[in-house]
């Protein structure tokens, strides 16, 4: 199993992952309930909403609100997935999710589209970079970060019969669909190795997930033998299948779509200090705000570009 | 259904229960907690359907939503005297290991709370949740709420007003405990809410006025609350209270809101409550 047998299907948003996985949810299980604070076509919800209307609440642009109505609405064993962009569904309404849904241990879905810097031209006020951070802090409270359209639906799919609360991210741009359509490689909790390796373990989450699979193909036409691993359950964290990984390759590059502060790279570091200290580089924004541009403008400026993939995988063989 | 008579009874020794948690631990808020005992009393004692036999999901009874968090000990002994746990676990209060925590929760598992509240603002919406899996569920029951005044400082609750009247939640009945106090003084001064009950109806809410002090008010509005119900509009109710009632030196005043009495001022509080049914 290598990077370059990784077949791209088509290209697709992970946002209208969403949208299928729900309306198919919501046809199979009555409980679910799905919630938007005035984004119900950035959801792509259309289809929820025409054939199961009496299930959609439109909270209006008041997400406060909403995260209290969905806690709410679990007492009476509903199933609500709220939905907004990533920086209102987490920053904007932390201390709601903090006490209504973790402290409480309502059974909520947090779904957040538009993360990161992929959002693109609307510019730092709307790409949270924070939000894995803010959300795996919180006791209890399960991270489910997504690769490709594929895994967005099935992933939106399979947190209604997990009990407890989530946060599913995921983002805006088409983007290469590559995992198995019918999401039998998705199991939330386990990581998806993508490749077998001995020299280098690389792994990513999100969008970047892409960008480590164009990173590792060109890595392995060099000859460097890449293990991939798609951390997609950033909480609870696969850390046995990261152990295993580690102790045979003995070094890492993490890539997020997210301030290395606090997000992927962090929770790897620290499973690695505690149980096999290897030589780890970070491929992630750098404690700083994004702006406007396009996603592939963005990345670039920022570091999260497949080049600076395989300049990390350079530099952490240097330090092997 | 207890009378007026034995719920003044049961609030006398609710009351007894306050005083003597808050001074147990010498922490927690008993202003607001006394001026709301006749409120609680009644709801549990009187105008609820409710199984002390506690269930999450409240399927099939009458649930309340406390979001004045730091009311706590008012909530814990209605609860505990009502029987949902024993009463004498209301000495653990505020204690290292108890599931009564300084603020409810349901983290511990303590029978008869639905969710974490402290953090002010966040059980209406909460509320309205409830109602509507109600409503999903076909469950005719109601669901009740108390905020405070002061707490309706947070824009959230103005979000869950709109809410709840632009959706037709007319299955409850939100209580909000107008005694005019907060931490840092009268509402008036400190942030003022003017007409509540007008800001209430152009919000589009039913809303009545009762005496949070006086049972017979508080049972009589309750009904007519209740029978206000499935019309179309969510009902308020604007209760007038005292905090510190029943504590004569503690009445009317925002400076007992978060302190406890020392042993003097306990003696002196408890020469002024009836113990009815027995201290914990």
């Amino acid at each position: 199993m290598k990077v370059s047998d990784i077949q791209v299907q088509n290209e697709k948003e992970t946002r209208a992952g969403f949208g299928e996985g729900i309306y198919e949810i919501g046809k199979e299980n009555e409980n679910v309930v799905v919630l938007t604070a005035d984004l119900a076509g950035s959801f792509k919800l259309g289809p929820f909403i025409k054939d199961i209307p009496e299930r959609f609440v439109q909270c209006g642009i008041a997400e406060a609100n909403m995260i209290g109505v969905a806690a709410g609405l679990t007492i009476g064993g509903k199933i609500p997935y709220t939905t907004t962009f990533a920086n209102f569904s987490t920053g904007r309404v932390y201390d709601q999710i903090r006490q209504s849904i973790a402290y409480s241990g309502k059974n909520v879905k947090v779904c957040a589209s538009h993360a990161g810097l992929t959002l693109g031209e609307d510019g730092a006020t709307h790409q949270i970079l924070e939000d894995i951070g803010l959300m795996k802090m919180l006791p209890g409270m399960t991270v489910i970060v997504p690769c490709d359209f594929n895994q967005t639906k099935i992933a939106t799919k399979a947190i209604a019969s997990y009990d407890g609360p989530v946060y599913l991210r995921f983002g805006r741009p088409k983007w290469p669909n590559f995992t198995k359509e019918d999401g039998s490689d998705f199991v939330i909790g386990k990581a998806q190795q993508l490749s077998e390796g001995t020299d280098v373990t690389i792994f990513a989450c999100g969008h970047l997930v892409w960008k480590a699979i164009e990173a590792g193909k060109a890595l392995e036409a060099k000859g460097i033998s890449v293990e991939l691993i798609n951390i997609h359950t950033i909480k609870p964290l696969d850390t046995e299948a990261i152990i295993k990984s580690i102790t045979k390759t003995k070094c890492a590059v993490t890539c997020e779509e997210h301030n290395i502060l606090g997000g992927l790279g962090d929770s790897i570091a620290q499973v690695a200090a505690k149980n096999f200290p290897i030589p780890i580089e970070y491929v992630g924004t750098n404690d700083t705000f994004g702006e406007s541009g396009t996603p592939a403008q963005l990345l670039a400026k920022y570091g999260l570009d497949t080049p600076d993939v395989i300049a990390a995988v350079e530099r952490v063989l240097a330090r092997k | 259904m207890a009378t007026p008579v034995e719920l003044r009874k049961i609030a006398s020794q609710v009351r007894r229960d306050i005083v003597r948690m808050v001074h147990g631990v010498q922490s927690g808020h008993p202003g607001g907690s006394l001026g709301c005992t006749d409120f609680l009393t009644t709801l549990y004692f009187h105008t609820m359907e409710h199984d002390t036999n506690f269930k999450m999901d409240g399927i099939g009874e009458d649930l309340f939503f406390l979001s004045n968090g730091h009311i706590s000990p008012v909530f814990y002994s209605v609860l505990a005297r009502a029987g949902y746990f024993d009463v004498k676990e209301l000495a653990t209060f505020r204690k290292l290991n108890s599931r009564l925590q300084g603020h409810p929760t349901t983290h511990e598992h303590l029978p008869g709370i639905r969710v974490a509240s402290g953090s002010l603002g966040q059980g209406m919406s909460v509320a309205i949740g409830a109602a509507l899996a109600k409503k999903y569920n076909g469950d005719k029951n109601l669901v009740f709420s108390l905020h405070g005044d002061g707490e309706l400082d947070e824009g959230q609750n103005w979000e869950a007003i709109l809410f709840a009247a632009h959706n037709k939640v007319d299955n409850l009945i939100a209580t909000v405990d107008f005694n005019g106090q907060q931490i840092d003084g009268a509402t008036k001064k400190v942030l003022n809410l003017g007409d509540i009950k007008q800001k209430f109806e152009v919000f589009d809410w039913t809303v009545l006025e009762m005496d949070g002090n006086d049972v017979d008010d508080v049972i009589a509005t309750l009904d007519k609350a209740k029978a206000l119900t499935g019309q179309g509009k969510p009902i308020a109710i604007i209760m007038k209270t005292s905090m510190g009632k029943g504590v004569d030196f503690m009445e009317g005043t925002h400076e007992w809101h978060g302190i406890a009495p020392n042993n003097d001022q306990l003696a002196k509080a408890l020469a002024q409550l009836e113990e009815t049914l027995g201290d914990y």
